[in-house]
């Protein structure tokens, strides 16, 4: 049977990964490579790259950094940030991407869903939802990188971008993002038990329990992390540890 | 590095010496060469990127070129897409009698779609494929259960134990590869042979399906060796070695 997975990301801007809090204080973290063989080592399930590069001249340091990332390390690569068109995933998948997510621009046109999926399979196709709670019971969502409501249901949303071809959910929520108090459950259960495809819960991780509960409570097919790894406080391979003690499957 | 040659182009460049000093030195010994088909679907970069770095002393060439898939060592057939999409575009290639006679002639490695097509028919859009071995593809059911009910989502999609059949085990593909170690996979489709002889692998989801495929000049996996770390790497190193006797 699966393993449930775990997935460090990264967030890149002008092809170097960067960390801050709320993409306030941005400092460089290191060089791509050195930082995704790391996690690889340590045992990461496959990697996650946020592209958060403002300047469209320096769009294509990303297509260089993924094309460097996928010569040396040899496990899934997901991309998000900046995807327009179906198009646009072309040029990441040559580079060496296995996967893209869409998120605005999903919102904006939902074609963008059955044509990247009939083109390039929808196993490469990621819908990226960030949803918040606007009222109770009410998870909404955002686009722009969490700036504009949508007045969207999430889960209806979940359920229409898995009808229209995508082949996996990575759900974030924005109550949770950088909060290090856990993931959204009831966010996250509504929406896995919505859809047959996998669904990624990111937001809100602090300890590895949170981790575990992703899992058992909010039935995450995988769990996304940010700070616990990229600040040394945990390595994957104890993240792993965790869940394996827990009894959950994991490679 | 990796030689890319255009579809488009009517005279591929000859077979040039690795970069980075990767020829033998001896005069007259020509590299061998593995050749990912490229058929104008999907990213085969990754595919050629893992063989570059298990196989750095052989020559990788994505090639849609027939003479050079014809005079290839070996012949890998990758995909990723959609069935009809891609069995529409390995027709238009022309590529159809080399792949053939080099599946006969020359170890011959099927990744992912590529272990689909080597069957008759797929049920993803009522597709013929290559026939090469007999039985179909099909898709997982569209409310997936595992036996205690609970659901099983579609795509299986990340890392799954193989397992080997007895006589399999000791392919030489296998080598080095622990019966139950995880590899990973993104299908919603899977084969099955009608002949059962030529599983060489299997996974449970919740059932036993067939993710590795073997006969005679013909290895192919379900999985994505290219992406599944160091167990997938020791299969295309395997590859890479392998005389085609199983």
């Amino acid at each position: 049977m699966l393993c449930k997975r775990i997935i460090p990301c990264l967030d890149i801007k002008d092809g170097r990964v960067v960390k801050g809090v709320n993409f306030v204080g941005l400092r460089d973290a290191g060089d791509p490579v050195e930082v995704a063989k790391r996690y690889n080592d340590q045992g990461a399930d496959e990697l996650c790259f946020l592209d958060i590069t403002a300047s469209v001249e320096k769009r294509g340091l990303l297509f260089d950094l993924i094309e460097r990332v996928a010569s040396q390390v040899f496990i899934p690569l997901t991309v998000g940030g900046g995807v327009k068109t179906a198009e646009d995933l072309r040029p990441l998948l040559n580079a060496g991407a296995d996967k893209v997510s869409i998120n605005t621009a999903g919102v904006n046109d939902p074609t963008i869903f059955n044509k990247a999926s009939h083109f390039y399979g929808a196993q490469c196709v990621v819908a990226a939802i960030d949803a918040k709670q606007t009222r109770p019971g009410f998870f909404e969502v955002f686009i722009h990188g969490g700036r504009t409501a949508t007045g969207k249901d999430a889960v209806l949303w979940a359920r229409e971008v898995a009808d229209r071809g995508a082949g996996e959910i990575l759900l974030t929520s924005m109550d949770r993002d950088g909060a290090k108090i856990g993931f959204d459950i009831e966010l996250t259960r509504a929406i896995a038990d919505a859809v047959s495809i996998p669904v990624i819960a990111s937001g809100g991780v602090g300890n590895l329990q949170h981790l575990v509960d992703g899992v058992q409570k909010g039935h995450a097919d995988a769990v996304l992390a940010a700070s616990i790894f990229h600040y040394g406080e945990h390595t994957v391979g104890e993240a792993k540890a965790a869940m394996r003690a827990a009894g959950i499957k994991v490679r | 590095m990796v030689f890319f040659v255009p579809r488009t182009d009517n005279h591929p460049p000859p077979n040039l010496p690795l970069e980075g000093g990767g020829t033998s030195g001896d005069f007259g010994v020509s590299l061998k060469s593995i050749a990912i088909v490229d058929y104008g679907m999907g990213n085969l970069k990754s595919v050629a990127k893992a063989f570059q770095h298990v196989a750095p002393d052989q020559n990788i060439l994505i090639t849609s070129d027939a003479k050079q898939i014809a005079e290839a060592d070996r012949v890998v057939l990758p995909g990723q897409a959609a069935m009809p999409e891609s069995m529409a575009a390995l027709n238009a290639s022309g590529l159809r009698d080399v792949l053939l006679a080099a599946s006969k002639t020359r170890p011959f490695f099927g990744v992912c779609l590529g272990l689909q097509m080597l069957f008759e028919t797929s049920e993803e859009g009522d597709t013929p494929s290559l026939g090469y071995l007999s039985g179909r593809s099909v898709r997982f059911p569209k409310q997936h259960r595992d036996h205690d009910g609970n659901m099983l989502k579609v795509p299986h999609m990340g890392w799954n134990a193989v397992h080997f059949p007895s006589d399999q085990a000791s392919h030489p593909c296998w080598s080095g590869v622990t019966d139950g170690n995880a590899f990973y996979f993104a299908n919603s489709y899977y084969a099955v042979p009608a002949n059962s002889a030529v599983v060489a692998g299997v996974a449970n989801y919740p059932d036993p399906i067939c993710v590795a495929v073997s006969s005679a000049h013909i290895f192919a996996v379900q999985f994505h060796p290219e992406k599944s770390a160091d167990a997938g790497l020791r299969v295309l190193k395997n590859f890479s070695l392998w005389n085609g006797a199983a």
